[in-house]
């Protein structure tokens, strides 16, 4: 069902990883993908790789979980490495009619390839290991410097923990309308396309109208309770940096040394 | 008589293989004779929703079998779809799965799906419509016009159209005033009567199941735990109240004049009962 759909979804536990402070997780997950970009070769990967292995363990997640994520990204994967294969220049390996295999187009299309998936990896385990919650927190408060130029970041950051608030709510509910209409014998699962877009009206339009009612009572509720824009809010659970913090961004400035060296002797 | 809908050892787990994995169902058996009226009571959270849900194959059992007329609704496709209309199945809010630009339209939805004809379909919009209650005027509104109850109504007439031999209802009086829970309570009724259908009712209202129900079935922690007509499973006050759940009040009222020293039978659970033992007169309440 939509419930098993696991991507973005927080698995709560208490784990060092989980209890890091969200932004040093941000940060450091900012800092993984642009390594990811500048990797060159085995050694830098291998580096990029022990450290996600590492902080997958400490999380106890396990690498079934972490590589459900790779399922609806497999045809990406496919014509991204297919093409690199198929249009780096260089020497040739097999050659038939026009086409042609190059050696380099082989090693591109293996990294390519492992970036991609080191990319959703790391991603995914950031969002396994830090409730919606703690993440808006963390990006408002990474993110408040652009206060002073006039751009509204608790309001955005508002905006996206409502929104990622609700997305398993909306899910539930689409759950429920589903089973209702098939209760009713509604029927997706045959048909031409036009008939199955059809079918989705009975599920669409009670989502809209629940979606929209969620909204209103939702502004009314904040109205009561008078919520304005953030003016002098404090926070009930305050971002502290904590020594584990300090040992993960030690670890984070070894990966990034480690990871430009290699890369300098293009290893 | 052989039940016209029953499960054996049916076990439901959600979320299987994650770290929210829950044991729902636990070995059930559950069985509803033609023509039963059947409340299934138990605290919130006992997997009432979860077992009806599997009586119209909406859900797959994990283990076990549910059986409609001794066959196995999972055996073949095509009857697993043919289900869905016999055994009609009401929701917890209903009304939130309208969606038709009026509510003729809407309740005509599942007879539309059996692929009946139009006029047949009309036929059958219209005697939902009278069981439950509604009126030519409203059948041409938007349902969104409808008031609260109104929605319910024309939600709850959207699965009677299809004619179901078990209708199965989760709280369909939950939010609604007194007067309009009982009101809708005759419509199922009628139903039940006039089409000879087995009704099982989901309900967290001790009153309502005692008045509507022959039988009581009690789930907790995803188990049958009782099971038996309205008298044998109020006598077990201290079993039900362990479970969180309650005795209809006027059964508390009775064994409260018990404690009190009165002879009065333990086994009244509805005030019209109460009424005739009262007025019967020989255990002297006025000169007490
Ligand atoms: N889609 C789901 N995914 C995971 N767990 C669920 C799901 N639906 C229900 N549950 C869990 O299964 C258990 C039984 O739920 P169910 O809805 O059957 O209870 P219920 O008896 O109908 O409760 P209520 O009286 O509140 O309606 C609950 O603990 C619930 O949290
Ligand atoms: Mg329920």
């Amino acid at each position: 069902m939509l419930k098993d759909i696991t991507l973005g979804q927080y698995f709560p536990g208490d784990t060092a990883i989980h209890r890091l402070d969200p932004r040093v997780k941000i940060v450091l997950t900012v800092e993984y993908i642009v390594l990811l970009f500048l990797a060159k070769w085995f050694f830098s990967y291998g580096l990029i790789l022990l450290f996600l292995v590492c902080s997958a363990i400490t999380a106890h997640i396990g690498a079934k979980t972490l590589m459900s994520g790779f399922k609806p990204l497999i045809i990406i994967i496919i014509v991204t490495a297919v093409l690199n294969i198929l249009y780096t220049p260089g020497e040739p390996l097999v050659s038939f009619w026009k086409i042609s295999i190059t050696k380099e187009g082989i090693s591109t299309a293996f990294f390519m390839v492992l970036r991609i998936l080191l990319l959703v990896c790391g991603t995914f385990l950031l969002t396994y290991t830090t409730s919606p919650i703690r993440l808006t927190d963390g990006m408002e408060s990474l993110l408040k410097p652009l206060k002073k130029i006039k751009v509204p970041v608790h309001e955005l950051a508002m905006m996206m923990s409502i929104a990622l608030r609700f997305i398993p709510t909306l899910i539930e509910e689409t759950d429920k309308i589903i089973s209702a209409q098939k209760a009713r014998g509604a029927d997706f699962t045959s048909g031409n396309i036009i008939r199955r877009a059809k079918a989705l009206v009975p599920i669409l339009v009670p989502l809209f109208v629940s979606a929209f009612r969620r909204a209103d009572e939702l502004a009314t509720a904040m109205e009561c309770r008078c919520y304005n824009n953030g003016e002098n809010r404090t926070k009930l659970n305050v971002l502290v940096v904590k020594r584990a913090d300090y040992a993960a961004i030690a670890v984070g400035v070894v990966l990034l040394a480690g990871t430009l060296i290699f890369r300098h002797y293009g290893l | 008589m052989s039940p016209i809908i029953e499960t054996q050892k049916l076990t439901h787990i959600y979320s299987k293989g994650t770290p929210f994995e829950h044991l729902a169902l636990d070995g059930v058996d559950f069985s509803v004779d033609p023509g039963e009226f059947v409340a299934v009571i138990g605290q919130t959270g006992s997997g009432k929703s979860t077992l009806i849900q599997h009586l119209n194959g909406l859900l797959q059992p994990d283990s076990g079998k549910v059986l409609f007329n001794g066959q196995d609704i999972w055996s073949s496709k095509a009857f697993n779809n043919s289900i869905r209309f016999k055994v009609g199945l009401v929701f917890q809010y209903p009304e939130y799965q309208l969606f038709e630009e009026t509510v003729f339209k809407d309740i005509s939805f599942g007879p539309r799906n059996m692929g009946l004809s139009p006029s047949e379909i009309e036929e059958r919009v219209y005697e939902a419509a009278g069981f439950v209650g509604l009126t030519e005027d409203q059948l041409a509104k938007s349902p969104f016009d409808l008031s609260g109850g109104g929605k319910r109504r024309a939600a709850i007439a959207g699965v009677i159209a299809m004619r179901p031999e078990v209708l199965i209802l989760d709280e369909p009086t939950a939010g609604l005033d007194p007067m309009g829970s009982r009101n809708l309570m005759e419509n199922i009724r009628a139903y039940h009567r006039e089409n000879n259908a087995a009704v099982i009712l989901v309900t967290h209202n001790m009153e309502e199941a005692a008045r509507q129900a022959n039988r009581l079935t009690v789930l907790s922690g995803g188990k049958i735990v009782m099971d038996g007509t309205p008298e044998k499973v109020f006598d077990n006050m201290e079993a039900l109240e362990k479970m969180r759940l309650d005795t209809p009040e006027i059964t508390q009222v009775f064994s409260c004049l018990r404690r009190m020293g009165f002879d009065v039978p333990q086994s009244v659970y509805t005030v019209e009962q109460a009424k005739s033992v009262l007025l019967d007169g020989k255990w002297g309440l006025g000169n007490a």
